[in-house]
């Protein structure tokens, strides 16, 4: 079966509904009867609302009803939570304020929601909505961190007076200070990484609809964890006893983690259905999705990095404020903490670092996970520094990075992480010959000729996915355990499908699962069904997010087909008329070990249902088997992206000429789906570089709120990737996986501004380098390689 | 309401309409056709692209009325039954689309483009010519690739001439 | 949107009546108007759509070039006449938008609307052209007054523009990396009487004649006369993509590009 198998290029299962329009999004749900909402929304970053006048909006043509936060209150739904506690360096637990999903007494940025109107059109929920009065009474916003710190700044939670979630720390303080005290040369850095908004093509939406006869609730939503959307719905906001309440995600349209997050739209929406007795369908438009879906990013950080004599990293310190938003998203809070802290060491060996973290609470949009989530932010410190530490003492950049990658395997960093298997060297040595680096200095001689500033800028990214460990995490201060569930039921004429709690919005899991089984098995790809995003179809699971579909959901997979293996061989047993231990299976057949007796997959699969050759004591009919797995460590992909671009100085545009990315996930599935991620991450990580960032003015209006204004990549603003891959297998699960989910976007930013500064010779630039920055940028100073 | 009449994928419907319909919304709701999807407010994403009388159009930008008596094709009356048109395929066979949301704009975009430039497409005019289509999963690396061969095999088919 | 009368008429006269009412609209391809209705930014009583009029096509005699106010993007920049004639009129049309706007948005709407961030005006103001509407002939000089703003009467509606034909000119175009219309475009012409320059994208008051660059190049046709000549950022547009000292250095840089190019 190795055409269809691990390894095999196969091509996807699930294409054929794309391509010809027969996907089934959640707008493409239509249940009967059902009503449409639109949410009133904050036109303030903060105010307090003294009144809401509904009267005319209620006389409107086609409204139903209308809720506020008080119809929420009086029926006891609790408010969206954030699911991870992190504890200030002092001990204190971190401060949640509370978040009513719809506003109860204030609201905190612009885009929050303050009423929800249903009616019979979304036309007519539009036009009442325009008759609510709100009288608000205007607070003073602290938009920007820098307000938001400021002492006598306004509050926005009377939990956390300072506007901070907490101060938060990681690693040896004193160890650190005295590998600076010993230190040849120090590096510093102030690095700004920027704000962006996820954008998954498809818009967030939600069906809520409620069964009277059996009390029961099913939510029909653009999720990426379908199961812990339940969980948090049922056990915090308290919706429905979770029996009682189904999600389901049909096809969901990308994510990049801005579909983790339990919202206040799909909240109201299930809630509502039942106080209006009818379904609700509520869809957001591009630019509620702007302002309501969950940033990304925004740190302010400075960074020092102490070198000796030879160039080797003595130690990390670093002081990050991160942007939490106007209230703590579902995981928000671990993402500048647990998710990026830990990987400051990079691929190096850094014998001390010392972290810093102020949480704080802005008049924004709540900021959560986003493609990579505080390991971007992580690797964009790490790589700027090394990258700038080399220039500082004049060593080539890649050969800078080699004499400090770490080489020893398992590595205990000075940050919480052990990395357990890689090789740096082989990947910069592949990543050097594919970019052909040699012969960089033509190429930017060439480019000089034509008046273009030519640079190339390395980013030699890690990554810690496979999330997570539930013990680690929960020691960390996780509210869930991030292990994965899988069944595999195996019909009587053999075809199997297989139950996952592993989520599937892109990622291609109806082939790479179904590869799996089809090595595991020995049967065909199309005789495998993957079944996921149903809480009534599939067991308790947790989802997709931090690379872990392969490395976490294909390991449950993988041990329920090691039961399944073990059953199908007692069946066999019987049927050949021979002990199970004497039993074989390869290639789809079980044979008696040293005969000619065999019996294939499909029917000892029969053979477990009729149950005519054993007995119920002996053995239980059927063949169905499920596993929880559990990963015994984080996963640690890593490897090396080379960019090389041109500028133009006299517009300050930039154009990518070369990518080249050489990556080691592990064992890998399908290489085909695999590379298509490092694309489509890269593609996203040189949006934040060149393109992407939101922008607040000072009122806290979104000014980048749409498409006209935040910039998009498109086709023509990207290059093709060179993608080659190196391989050193995960220890920690039984498929050897790493996870490829998030590299490129990882990996990404730095590579580009690496290069950016490196053409223009200073290091005077911020993300997005777009070209208005680029422009004043090199009016600031003549090329390095001109002054020096 | 105003009375408007289509021929959508080779079938002639009637129905009546607010004047303020927008194609895609008549394609969606009251056709029941799916594929055509809304990923933005202002005429920029292409994932509602449709023919419009054989050219590609943005139908969330048009109003069903303004095209009474048009001949419209969805990305569902793109294939004939199971046989996939060359440009589906192409999509597929180089791995094109992830999570399949903005791909029937794509594909719709992608048959127009070999419409107006021919079989012989560079990467730089698919580039170019994709101005109006946004993709957040694949960075267009393997859509500007599926539409080079896409291309080509609606040359080889005969599909281009249609 | 909000609700709205929707009138297609089949003669001109009919759709100036019907464009006297009071909250009434004219759609031409609507690819402005429909986007600010669908945001409820405009709320016409009634939409007067003038896709029945005919009023498109494109013909060049006489040293001039005729082009129907309903003639989409798409068939200026593909009409193979027109590439002979004016190139760089054809090449701006195969700028605008992308090519499903092109497909539908019509060149006297994107005139009659005036957008200052809009590629045609700049080719309607330094090719000197003549807008035609039902009521008389208005010179481009006198036809772009402001933002969204132009000589246009109530019920007056645009039915064809005529350009003349340059010796050679070119348009150099600055895309918003997000909307990707016009941060700065620039239209050189050069005619025997002279040489115009209009700037679009980048004026705080829209489209613009840049009339130092047109004297220097009069007498010098060549992008190193214009080198030396600062273009003030007074008056310029600034916001989060480009402030006014970056659009007026890239009024230098994209208008010696267009001399460079011209043909």
């Amino acid at each position: 079966m190795s055409g269809t198998g691990i390894g095999a290029r196969v091509l996807r299962k699930e294409d054929f509904r794309f391509i010809t329009g027969k996907g089934q999004f959640t707008d493409d749900v239509n249940r009967y009867g059902q009503a449409h909402a639109v949410f009133l929304r904050s036109p303030h970053a903060h105010a307090e609302i003294l009144g809401i006048k509904l009267d005319a909006a209620r006389a409107m043509p086609g409204v139903i009803d209308i809720f506020t936060g008080d119809d929420l209150a009086a029926d006891k739904i609790g408010g969206l939570i954030c699911g991870w506690m992190i504890h200030s360096k002092d001990g204190t637990p971190m401060k949640a304020g509370a978040h009513p999903a719809l506003a109860q007494g204030k609201v905190r940025y612009v885009g929050d929601h303050v009423a929800v109107i249903i009616a019979e059109t979304q036309a007519q929920a539009r036009d009442a909505m325009e008759r609510i009065v709100v009288d608000y009474k205007v607070l003073k916003p602290g938009v920007s961190m820098a307000d938001a710190v400021k002492s006598g700044a306004p509050v926005l939670h009377e939990v956390a007076p300072d506007n901070t979630v907490y101060n938060w720390a990681l690693g040896d303080e004193a160890a650190t200070q005295a590998a600076f005290a010993k230190a040849a040369h120090v590096t510093k850095l102030d690095l700004v990484n920027n704000r962006l908004v996820p954008n998954p093509m498809e818009p967030r939406a939600a069906v809520g609809d409620w069964d009277s006869g059996q009390d029961a609730f099913t939510l029909y939503t653009t999720s990426q964890n379908p199961h812990v959307a339940r969980l948090v719905l049922s056990a915090f906001i308290g919706i429905a006893p979770e029996h009682k309440l189904r999600v389901i995600a049909p096809d969901v349209g990308g994510g990049f983690g801005s579909k983790i997050f339990i919202y206040a739209e799909e909240t109201v929406c299930v809630w509502a259905a039942k106080k209006i007795g009818r379904p609700v369908k509520w869809v957001a438009d591009r630019t509620e999705a702007f302002l309501s879906d969950a940033h990304g990013r925004d740190h302010v950080t400075h960074a020092e990095m102490a070198l000796d004599a030879s160039g080797k990293i003595l130690g990390l310190r670093v002081k990050t404020q991160a942007n939490l938003g106007a209230y703590l998203s579902t995981f928000s809070s671990s993402v500048p903490t647990y998710l990026y802290a830990p990987l400051l060491s990079g691929q190096y060996d850094i014998p001390a670092i010392y972290v810093e973290v102020d949480g704080l609470y802005t008049n924004t949009a709540p900021v959560d996970a986003y493609r990579g989530a505080g390991r971007p932010e992580a690797t964009f410190v790490i790589e700027r520094m090394v990258e700038v530490a080399a220039r500082e003492v004049k060593q080539d950049p890649a050969e800078f990075r080699r004499r400090n990658f770490v080489r020893q395997f398992p590595h205990q960093t000075p940050v919480i992480m052990c990395y357990d298997a890689g090789d740096y060297d082989a990947a910069l040595t592949k990543a050097l010959e594919m970019s052909d680096y040699k012969n960089i200095g033509a190429r930017k001689a060439e480019s000089a000729k034509k008046g273009l500033l030519r640079g190339i800028g390395f980013s030699a990214y890690i990554e810690a996915c496979g999330i997570a460990p539930s013990a680690a995490v929960g020691s960390l201060g996780a509210g869930v355990g991030l292990w994965e569930s899988a069944e595999v039921r195996v019909n009587p004429v053999g075809t199997v499908e297989i139950l996952t709690g592993s989520h599937s919005h892109g990622q291609g899991h109806e082939t790479t699962f179904a590869q799996l089984v089809s090595e595991r098995l020995g049967i065909s790809i199309d005789n495998v069904s993957i079944v996921h995003g149903d809480t009534d179809k599939v067991q308790m699971g947790m989802g997709t997010y931090g690379s872990r579909s392969g490395a976490v959901g294909m390991s449950a997979i993988s041990k329920a087909l090691d039961k399944i293996e073990a059953k199908a061989k007692k069946v066999a047993g019987f049927v050949l008329e021979a002990s199970p231990d004497d039993i074989e299976f390869k290639d789809g057949k079980f044979s008696v070990r040293g005969t000619d007796k065999e019996i294939d997959f499909a029917s000892v699969a029969l053979q477990a249902y009729i149950a005519h050759k054993f007995n119920g004591q002996e053995l239980e009919p059927g063949l169905k088997e499920s596993a929880f797995w559990d990963p015994t460590n984080f996963t640690f992909p890593a490897g090396v992206h080379i960019c090389e671009l041109e500028i133009d100085p006299a517009t300050g545009v930039t154009r990518i000429d070369r990518w080249t990315a050489v990556d080691d996930f592990g064992n890998v599935i399908n290489p085909m789906i695999v590379e298509g991620q490092v694309h489509g991450g890269i593609a996203q990580g040189v949006g934040q570089a060149l393109l992407e960032g939101a922008v607040y003015d000072s009122s806290g209006q979104l000014v980048t709120a749409s498409y006209m204004d935040y910039s998009m990549p498109r086709a023509g603003d990207l290059p093709s990737y060179d993608v080659g891959m190196t391989q050193t297998a995960c220890p920690s699960n039984p498929l050897g996986i790493k996870g490829c989910g998030e590299a490129g976007a990882i990996a990404a930013p730095p590579a580009v501004m690496n290069a950016i500064t490196d053409a223009i010779g200073h290091e005077g630039i911020a993300m997005p380098a777009t070209p208005l920055a680029l422009w004043r940028a090199i009016q600031k100073t003549a090329p390095r390689a001109a002054a020096e | 309401m105003a009375s408007v009449t289509l021929n959508v994928n080779g079938k002639s419907v009637t129905r009546g309409v607010d004047a303020r319909t927008l194609l895609v919304e008549f394609l969606r709701e009251h056709m029941r056709l799916t594929g055509t999807h809304v990923g933005c407010d202002t005429t920029q994403c292409g994932c509602c692209t449709v023919h419009v009388n054989g050219e590609a159009m943005k139908s969330c930008t048009l109003l069903a009325v303004a095209v009474d008596g048009a001949t419209i094709t969805t990305i569902e009356g793109l294939a004939k039954g199971q046989d996939l048109h060359p440009m589906q395929a192409a999509f597929r066979e180089h791995h094109g689309l992830q999570c399949g949301f903005c791909t029937p704009g794509m594909i719709m975009s992608a048959v127009d483009m070999v419409r107006r430039k021919g079989t012989d497409l560079d990467d730089k005019t698919i580039r170019e010519e994709l101005e109006g289509n946004i993709c957040r999963c694949t960075g267009y690396h393997n859509i500007v690739k599926a539409i080079h061969y896409g291309a080509e095999a609606m040359g080889k088919t005969g599909t281009a001439a249609e | 949107m909000y609700p709205f009368n929707y009138h297609r008429p089949g003669s001109l006269a009919d759709a100036v009546k019907l464009a006297g009412a009071d909250e009434a609209k004219i759609m031409a391809g609507g690819m402005t108007l429909l986007p600010t209705m669908k945001q409820r930014l405009a709320a016409p009583s009634d939409i007067v759509d003038l896709n029945g009029l005919g009023l498109s096509g494109i013909t060049v005699a006489a040293g001039k070039v005729t082009i129907g106010a309903m003639t989409r993007h798409a068939d200026v920049a593909g009409s193979a006449e027109l590439k002979k004639a004016i190139p760089a009129l054809a090449e701006l049309a195969g700028m605008i938008g992308d090519p499903m706007v092109r497909h539908r948005g019509t060149i006297g709407g994107s005139v009659a609307n005036d957008d200052p961030a809009a590629d045609y005006p700049s080719a309607c103001l330094a090719l000197g052209a003549t807008i035609v509407t039902n009521m008389r002939e208005i010179a481009a000089d006198d036809f772009f007054v402001g933002l969204f703003e132009t000589a246009l009467q109530p019920g007056e509606i645009i039915t064809k523009i005529i350009f003349p034909v340059p010796e050679k000119a070119n348009y150099q175009k600055f895309r918003n990396p997000a909307s990707r219309y016009a941060i700065v475009g620039v239209f050189v012409a050069k005619f025997a009487a002279g040489v115009r320059v209009a700037v679009t994208g980048a004026g705080s008051g829209g489209v613009f004649r840049q009339t130092d660059f047109e004297v220097a190049l009069g007498k010098d046709f060549s992008a190193k006369a214009i080198e030396g000549i600062a273009q003030s950022a007074d008056c310029l547009n600034s916001d989060i993509h480009a402030d006014a000292a970056y659009r007026a250095h890239l009024i230098g840089v994209m208008a010696r590009r267009a001399v460079d190019a011209a043909k």
